[in-house]
């Protein structure tokens, strides 16, 4: 059975548009797999869809050969973890207080547990601290773990942004334009952190990425899909990709091609 | 893991290593919840025998307040949603202790145990009413959230004036409530002996609400609140979470609001009318949104309030119907303004202001020393 997240040939319409349009993709386990396109082809809707805020009008998803119907809340117990563009983070939380709620579902201790302050979920608040303390210790930004989202300079947060999805212990992480918003020394790093994700010994995972900054998703992708008006236009390798002409008329229009006539 | 911290920027490498290692609380959280309940607890005692009768009294309105204002600093404040339908489910607490006290009474019924019954009994219906009303609440933000809340406020206590044979009206219900139990001796004051139940009640509500706010719960209710796609993905069920809220909320709410009744020992529907509801959230929000020292501060208020405005026009010496409007309108117009000027000078309320205060004087303390 093959292991990993598969699409098949889901389609969206939202009225008259076609957002997507007989899209296929598969992210295989311990891979890097990039979609990209120009504004408005359809890369977030394709997300919204594997997260189940987007129930697809034709086409099925697979997780390890099995039938998806995901719903949003509970996707970290299916191995599935997402960061949202910009950060999404929890304002009125700590940093560490949002790295620990991306773990909520390992939480054991019941709401009768909880309302009497039995040692279950003083045990469970502690498992959880550590585990988000030692997550965002890997990331390396531990000294900001009581700061306020607010004060962190915006590299942090995008950093607690994944140290969150990355509580989940996720098996697949989607990744949702991480470079936003970051300067280049933070992009190079970034690059170096989500290439070592599926490799890593604990918690290994695949990484499912959106992203409009070319440089990283051609240094760190397996296998990119380009998507444009809906459509995959090309797949494959990041240099098939970059050498394919479809490709680089969706992005710069077929104004060479007209040129060159 | 090494090579993971490799990559990291070297100004956020610096600014951990500079920083302090991260503490957690250690221990149980009920021990300390129960430590800091049972200091309370002393302190109502040692304040019930050195205040006189009708401060006992006002002590005890105080504590019953509190319960509703607690719940609605964690629905409103760390929840998100805003209610303006508390004051009914306090009515519905209240009329279902009378209704209860009144069925023991009928039947001769006698004990200590009938009263924590009644009051069980409340918070039991006051759960299912808040459940129903959070199941909806669940589904509309914003005005719309408001709205059917308001419309709960206003529905409550007109459906105790439409089945006036089992409510009575605007007559309303007396409630009788025994006597302060023997083994106190013979002239022990019943304003100390209110005290002493309802300050009990409220404690106990406190420590299950503190222990609740402390847990994972707490959190979750607060992610919900600061955004629900996000919470979503972190998976979190936001809409059970808002019910839930909303029905510990409510659970409160409704006990007192049966706390209220037992005091007064008797409940109409004009003093549950929309104005409590709108004077419970201002209550909250002058206290300080979201913590229950808050929520301390505005039942504070709330008695205070009512107080205060009587000694003004006493003070006044106006005509006996110009001081009967004044008293019955000042407390809105202080409280409107005191909001008002609470949320441009404070916006963390009193609370926040008192944290602000002493977060200030402990960075000075350490400064000082070195």
């Amino acid at each position: 059975m093959e292991q990993g997240l598969a699409l098949h040939h889901i389609g969206v319409r939202f009225g008259g548009l076609t957002a997507l349009d007989d899209v296929s993709l598969r992210v295989p386990a311990g891979s890097v797999v990039g979609v990209i396109g120009p504004n408005g082809a359809g890369k977030t809707t394709l997300f919204n869809v594997i997260c189940g805020f987007l129930v697809p009008e034709s086409g099925s998803l697979t997780l390890d050969g099995r039938p998806l119907r995901p719903r949003p809340h509970q996707l970290t117990r299916l191995g599935i973890a997402r960061t949202l563009q910009g950060t999404g983070l929890f304002a009125g939380l700590t940093a560490l207080e949002n790295v620990m709620t991306g773990a909520t579902h390992t939480a054991r201790a019941g709401f009768l547990a909880a309302l009497l302050g039995l040692p279950g979920s003083d045990r469970d608040e502690r498992r959880l601290r550590q585990h988000a303390l030692d997550i965002l210790d890997g990331l390396g930004i531990a000294g900001h773990a009581d700061a306020a989202p607010g004060t962190l300079p915006f590299a942090v947060r995008q950093r607690v942004a994944l140290a969150r999805a990355l509580a989940a212990r996720p098996r697949l992480l989607l990744l949702d334009e991480p470079a936003g918003g970051l300067g280049a020394e933070d992009i190079a790093d970034l690059a170096e952190l989500i290439r070592q994700l599926p490799q890593r010994a604990a918690d290994p995972c695949a990484v499912l990425l959106v992203e409009h900054h070319m440089d990283l998703v051609m240094s760190v992708c397996d296998e990119i899909v380009v998507l444009d008006f809906g459509r995959v236009i090309a797949a494959g390798t990041p240099d098939e990709v970059r050498d394919d002409p479809a490709v680089t008329d969706a992005y710069l229009g077929s104004a060479v091609d007209e040129a060159t006539a | 893991m090494s090579a993971t911290r490799a990559a990291t920027p070297p100004t956020t490498r610096a600014s951990h290593a500079g920083s302090r290692p991260w503490q957690g609380r250690r221990g149980s959280t009920l021990l300390r919840h129960l430590a800091v309940a049972l200091a309370a607890a002393l302190l109502l005692v040692a304040l019930s025998y050195g205040l006189e009768p009708f401060r006992n009294f006002q002590l005890a309105t105080v504590a019953a307040y509190l319960c509703a204002t607690a719940g609605l600093t964690v629905l409103t404040g760390l929840n998100g949603q805003l209610s303006l339908g508390h004051g009914a489910l306090m009515a519905t607490g209240a009329y279902t202790v009378a209704l209860c006290q009144n069925a023991f009474a009928d039947r001769g019924v006698t004990g200590g145990w009938t009263l924590p019954v009644s009051l069980s009994a409340a918070v039991l219906t006051t759960i299912g009413v808040g459940a129903v009303v959070g199941v909806a609440a669940a589904r509309l933000r914003g005005p719309y959230l408001a709205g059917v809340t308001l419309a709960v406020a206003v529905v409550v206590p007109a459906l105790a004036v439409t089945f006036d044979d089992v409510f009575n009206g605007e007559q309303g219900l007396s409630v009788p409530v025994e006597p302060p139990p023997a083994a106190l001796g013979p002239y022990f004051p019943y304003e100390r002996w209110q005290l002493w139940v309802t300050g009990s009640a409220t404690l106990l509500a406190l420590l299950l609400l503190g222990n609740l706010v402390r847990s994972r719960f707490g959190r979750t209710f607060r992610a919900v609140r600061d955004d629900e796609v996000a919470a979503r993905l972190a998976g979190i069920h936001v809409a059970r979470t808002q019910v839930l809220a909303f029905v510990v909320s409510a659970a409160t709410a409704g006990l007192g609001g049966a706390l209220l009744a037992v005091l007064a020992q008797s409940v109409s529907p004009g003093a549950f009318s929309l104005t409590l509801s709108l004077f419970l959230l201002m209550a909250v929000v002058i206290g300080g949104l979201g913590s229950l020292a808050g929520a301390a501060w505005g039942a504070v208020l709330l008695v205070a309030l009512p107080d205060l405005t009587h000694t003004l026009t006493d003070l006044l010496t106006l005509s006996p119907a110009v001081a009967q409007r004044m008293e019955g309108n000042l407390p809105l117009a202080i409280f409107g303004s005191t909001l008002v000027v609470v949320m441009i000078a404070a916006p963390g309320g009193v609370q926040g202001l008192l944290s602000r205060l002493g977060r200030a004087l402990l960075a000075r303390s350490p400064a000082r020393r070195s």
